[in-house]
């Protein structure tokens, strides 16, 4: 198998992982934050958009892994 | 009328259309992957696409513009074409070091010089108001008006301070603004993402890493900033604590340059992928699936793009605070130091 093929491979591999690396995390986040808003319904406003900046801050995350997946496969 | 957005669809299949171009070669087969990095990437020239009429489309070339600082360095060092991802980059990086500085008007500079000008469009005309009148008319003067103080209020002054947020509000505002702008530009049809290109996020995260510092050493003063990177260990401990304190300082521009520019450019390649699926999978029933999804997919884009410019510039407000903090801590008992924050 060459180079390529693997870098291939490392590139599917690697984004897969890291898409459930960032699902995992943002569904603890939206998890918690159901909970928040069922506990104390009048502060679902600030719940909802400190989720969003934590939201992106993690996807985030996971799109540094997605940088690099498509470095690998788009290497020629 | 809402009848009407049942067009939505039909009209977001349009890009689908322009894809007939991409089987130039072989009628057989569409070379998706290239079609998209073409799409995606930056290019010396602009290229406007008719739909249905591959043909007929209007290509800008734009001008090269290369300085040898290094008398020579540009000949040496000529732009190589066809070269994709890594190599490009080497390639670029080696003229640079050699001493050729490379200013071409290239497709993401033109969308950055438009939505400049579209940011002094919308500002000096918006921002002039009746001094006689104390409250702005109009809904654009009140739209403006809401989000600078937005800005104003929720970031700067809530991250840096009462005192030192309204000196730093003018570059929030801007780096908001600027991004915010030319993230939407990108999701016209025939505009491309300027912030999708490393460069260009780079330099906006070396602004904010400028303006931090700055920041630090006016609160602090130099000595006391040059003493946050020893972080108070004993001296024996410094060789090894300023080079980790140094990266430290470093990750987070590298950390927002690399969230806006793969935020930006992921959305994208995911909304020409799905509608590229059509041909992959060369049937048109695929389209039934493939355009709502795409259409999905590009709302949460015009989502991200505001998502992105405000995590962008509140991420820049915690620095600059956190620069500006720098100068508190020794002057306040540990007792207060929670208060501050």
């Amino acid at each position: 198998m060459g180079n390529i093929a693997m870098a291939f491979i490392a590139a599917g591999l690697g984004a897969g992982i890291s898409v459930f690396g960032a699902a995992f995390g943002i569904g603890k986040l939206a998890a918690a934050a159901m909970e928040g808003t069922g506990r104390q319904p009048a502060a679902g406003g600030d719940i909802r958009t400190t989720m969003i900046i934590a939201a992106a801050l993690i996807e985030g995350v996971a799109l540094f892994s997605l940088v690099i997946c498509i470095l690998l496969a788009t290497k020629s | 009328m809402r009848k009407w957005f049942l067009i939505l669809p039909v009209l977001m299949a349009a890009p689908a259309w322009a894809e007939e171009e991409a089987g130039e070669g072989t009628p057989e087969k569409h070379d998706v992957a290239g079609f998209i990095l073409h799409h995606v990437a930056n290019a010396q020239e602009m290229e406007f696409e008719v739909p249905l009429n591959p043909d007929k489309n209007v290509v800008i070339e734009l001008p090269v513009i290369r300085l040898s600082l290094v008398p020579g360095s540009c000949q040496a060092h000529p732009p190589q074409a066809g070269l994709e991802g890594i190599a490009d980059l080497a390639a670029s990086w080696g003229a640079l070091t050699a001493g050729c500085l490379d200013l071409s008007l290239t497709k993401h500079v033109v969308m950055m010089w438009l939505a400049l000008a579209l940011l002094l469009l919308v500002f000096l005309g918006g921002s002039h108001r009746d001094k006689s009148k104390l409250v702005p008319h109009g809904a654009g003067k009140n739209l403006l008006e809401m989000m600078v103080l937005f800005v104003r209020d929720e970031l700067a002054i809530k991250n840096i301070g009462k005192k030192d947020g309204p000196r730093f509000t003018p570059y929030l505002l801007t780096i908001f603004f600027f991004i915010l702008f030319m993230n939407l530009l990108g999701l016209i049809p025939e505009m491309a993402t300027a912030t999708g290109n490393l460069a260009i996020t780079l330099g906006l995260a070396l602004c904010t890493f400028v303006v931090t510092q700055y920041a630090s050493i006016r609160a602090a003063g130099l000595g006391g900033y040059l003493k946050h990177l020893t972080a108070g260990v004993a001296p024996w401990l410094w060789p090894i604590m300023i080079p980790v304190e140094l990266l430290g300082l470093f990750t987070k521009p590298i950390a927002l340059t690399i969230r806006l520019f793969a935020n930006m450019l992921a959305g994208h390649i995911v909304i020409f992928f799905l509608l590229g699926l059509i041909f992959l999978l060369k049937s048109v029933a695929v389209a039934g699936i493939s355009v709502p999804f795409a259409m999905a997919i590009y709302f949460l884009e015009l989502f991200v793009a505001l998502v992105q410019a405000y995590i962008f510039t509140m991420l820049s407000s915690l620095f600059i605070g956190m620069g500006v903090a720098m100068g508190h801590h020794h002057d306040d008992s540990h007792g207060e130091a929670a208060h501050g924050h």
